[in-house]
């Protein structure tokens, strides 16, 4: 018996110990890292790390830089996640309620953008975007409509919906299929005997299917916040540098450029203390301003 | 009568808006993809027309000259040794743990599960500096013993790291899964004088297909897209494809040759389009069980 309960000891530490190992080395480390070094004065190579205190957060709130990132960013959430929300639902619940021809093929091919690395849609869209040779502007000049044409990743007024366009391009797939999910188990009845009460398709998506999968779009708010703040960092790297003139520039890729390519590790760190609470707080409120009574069916 | 041929027009009409939304987002997305198809078999002289016409020929040299000139060839090789490494190193790391998480219960498992439940809350793009400065410090003692580096430009390193990053998620899923399955498994396996490790190996883990396919699908696409950490971690010559193509973007761009760039980026979407189409509905069923994005 007791070999038994050794043994079950045994088992049980091979099992759970090298997950524990590489999470604390690889994730629960470089985060701690993250909040220590954030109180660091640490000018990079020379390895001087000098205790500040707060210093680099006092340093953050007057750096227009930094306040120019978290505009452009929270531009970004929103018109993300509005653009994003709207377009997908209403793809979601064409495919879901409306009898289409091949709606399994375009359902297949509005995922498509999500398995794409940002890399690649960076190159897309800058092939999209490029002024003279670009597809948006050449469809435009097609049907005359020259005055719409733009230097979409030059014109420092419009870069960042340029940005946006394209984070929406990639998103809208990915959300689509979730709330497809979530609004095939609305029972058909529902509709059945609103549609028998004279209700349009506009009102039975407003008073059936809205409340009914309300709780997974409050899932997906989440979902916005995180994605965007890190896609959007990722796509700005890959596509516009921040630039032109920073007028792109985003929360994480500030962090990115004053903690790796600037070598301020401390600055920058501080830069990503700011953001992690911001995101969570943002989560947190939307959270409360969207909860609503759980219906039940 | 009348009310009826009212009733087929707005229907007609609602049909008809449908068709046409749907088909607008389809050809946004199809269009430019199969662009970029098209742009990498086009002569360098053809960018300078409208960018719809059609190629002229099949200038395959694009290809040639990405691979060769542009190291994509050697990106490849590290792209599918990296992305393989660290599928096989997660799902070792990743499969006992969510089994004994999901079917044990011992002192300290549920502390255990929520420290792995809150590694989903921690995104790469934050503490991918930290982990630089931790490898660079470790190239700096080692260098000091031994005269060289070591985690920095280390392909496996890099392999680790994706699977570490990845197991909260993983985790988190396999584990939901295994909850489900009956435990009357284990009591035959057990009846039958199975040790735990045969009962694990023997039983459950082959039961754990389904879920198995779907995190190997998943990570495989995360991994194979990752560009943000192998870009930091790997400034030497191991350079991963994605991060390739960003150089060979930079690069093409400011030498105005366009072919190679995008054969660049058929490279690094085609074995994901080929993936998808084959699987596609494993992958956007399984999505609705994980519900998560990075």
């Amino acid at each position: 018996m007791v070999n038994k309960k050794w043994s079950r000891r045994f088992f049980i530490g091979v099992c759970i110990t090298p997950a524990l190992l590489l999470l604390t080395l690889f994730m629960v480390v470089p985060t701690v890292q993250v909040f220590r070094m954030s109180l660091y004065s640490w000018g990079g190579f020379s390895n001087n790390q000098e205790f500040v205190g707060l210093n680099n957060f006092i340093l953050l709130w007057d750096d227009m830089n930094f306040i120019r990132s978290f505009q452009n960013s929270i531009v970004l959430i929103v018109f993300v996640a509005l653009a994003t929300i709207i377009i997908a639902l209403f793809f979601a619940y064409l495919l879901t309620n409306a009898k289409v021809k091949g709606s399994s093929f375009f359902r297949i091919i509005f995922y498509i953008p999500n398995i794409l690395s940002i890399v690649v849609i960076a190159g897309i869209f800058s092939a999209i975007y490029d002024p003279e040779s670009g597809l948006l502007n050449n469809v435009f000049g097609m049907f005359s409509l020259e005055n719409l044409e733009q230097k979409w990743l030059g014109n420092q007024k419009i870069v960042i919906y340029s940005v946006a366009g394209a984070l929406v391009w990639q998103a809208i797939g990915y959300y689509m299929v979730m709330y497809m999910s979530s609004m095939a188990s609305v029972p058909k009845s529902y509709y059945e005997a609103a549609s028998l009460e004279g209700a349009g398709k506009m009102r039975q998506f407003f008073s059936i299917t809205l409340p009914l999968i309300w709780t997974n779009i409050r899932t997906t708010l989440t979902f916005y916040i995180i994605s965007t703040i890190n896609l959007s960092f990722l796509l700005v790297e890959a596509m516009t540098g921040g630039g032109p003139d920073g007028s792109t520039e985003v929360f994480l890729s500030y962090m990115y450029d004053q903690a790796y390519t600037n070598s301020t590790f401390g600055y920058g760190m501080a830069i990503g203390v700011v953001v992690f609470i911001f995101s969570f707080v943002l989560a947190a409120i939307v959270n409360r301003i969207t909860k609503r009574d759980v219906l039940e069916y | 009568m009348k009310k009826k041929a009212k009733g087929l027009s707005t229907d007609f009409l609602y049909k008809l808006f449908i068709y046409v939304a749907l088909i607008t987002l389809a050809v946004s997305i199809i269009v430019p993809v199969g662009w970029v198809f098209l742009a990498s078999i086009k002569e360098n002289a053809e960018f300078y027309g409208s960018p719809w016409s059609l190629p002229k020929g099949i200038h395959f040299e694009n290809f040639i000259e990405a691979f060769r000139d542009a190291n994509m060839g050697d990106y490849l090789i590290n792209s599918i040794m990296v992305t393989g490494l660290a599928l096989l190193i997660l799902l070792i790391v990743a499969l006992p743990a969510a089994y004994v998480l999901s079917r044990f219960h011992f002192k300290g498992s549920r502390f255990i599960h929520s420290f792995v439940k809150a590694g989903l809350f921690i995104n790469v793009s934050y503490i991918v500096v930290p982990i630089f400065l931790m490898l660079l410090d470790w190239d700096t003692g080692l260098r000091a013993m031994m005269g060289d580096g070591f985690f920095l430009n280390n392909r496996v390193i890099l392999a680790l790291i994706y699977a570490s990053t990845a197991l909260p998620f993983t985790i988190y899923l396999l584990s939901s899964y295994f909850e489900t399955l009956p435990s009357d498994f284990e009591e035959a396996a057990s009846i039958d004088g199975a040790g735990y490790f045969k009962t694990m190996f023997s039983v459950m883990l082959p039961m754990a297909r389904p879920s198995i396919i779907i995190v190997v699908l998943f990570n495989f696409l995360l991994f194979w897209n990752e560009y943000i950490l192998a870009l930091t971690l790997m400034p030497g010559e191991h350079k991963t494809l994605p991060v390739g193509l960003l150089n060979l973007m930079a690069a093409e761009r400011a030498a105005a040759n366009y072919g190679p760039m995008y054969a660049g980026m058929v490279i690094v979407m085609l074995p994901t389009l080929i993936l998808f189409i084959a699987v596609q509905k494993r992958l956007t069923q399984g999505m609705t069980v994980g519900g998560l994005k990075g």
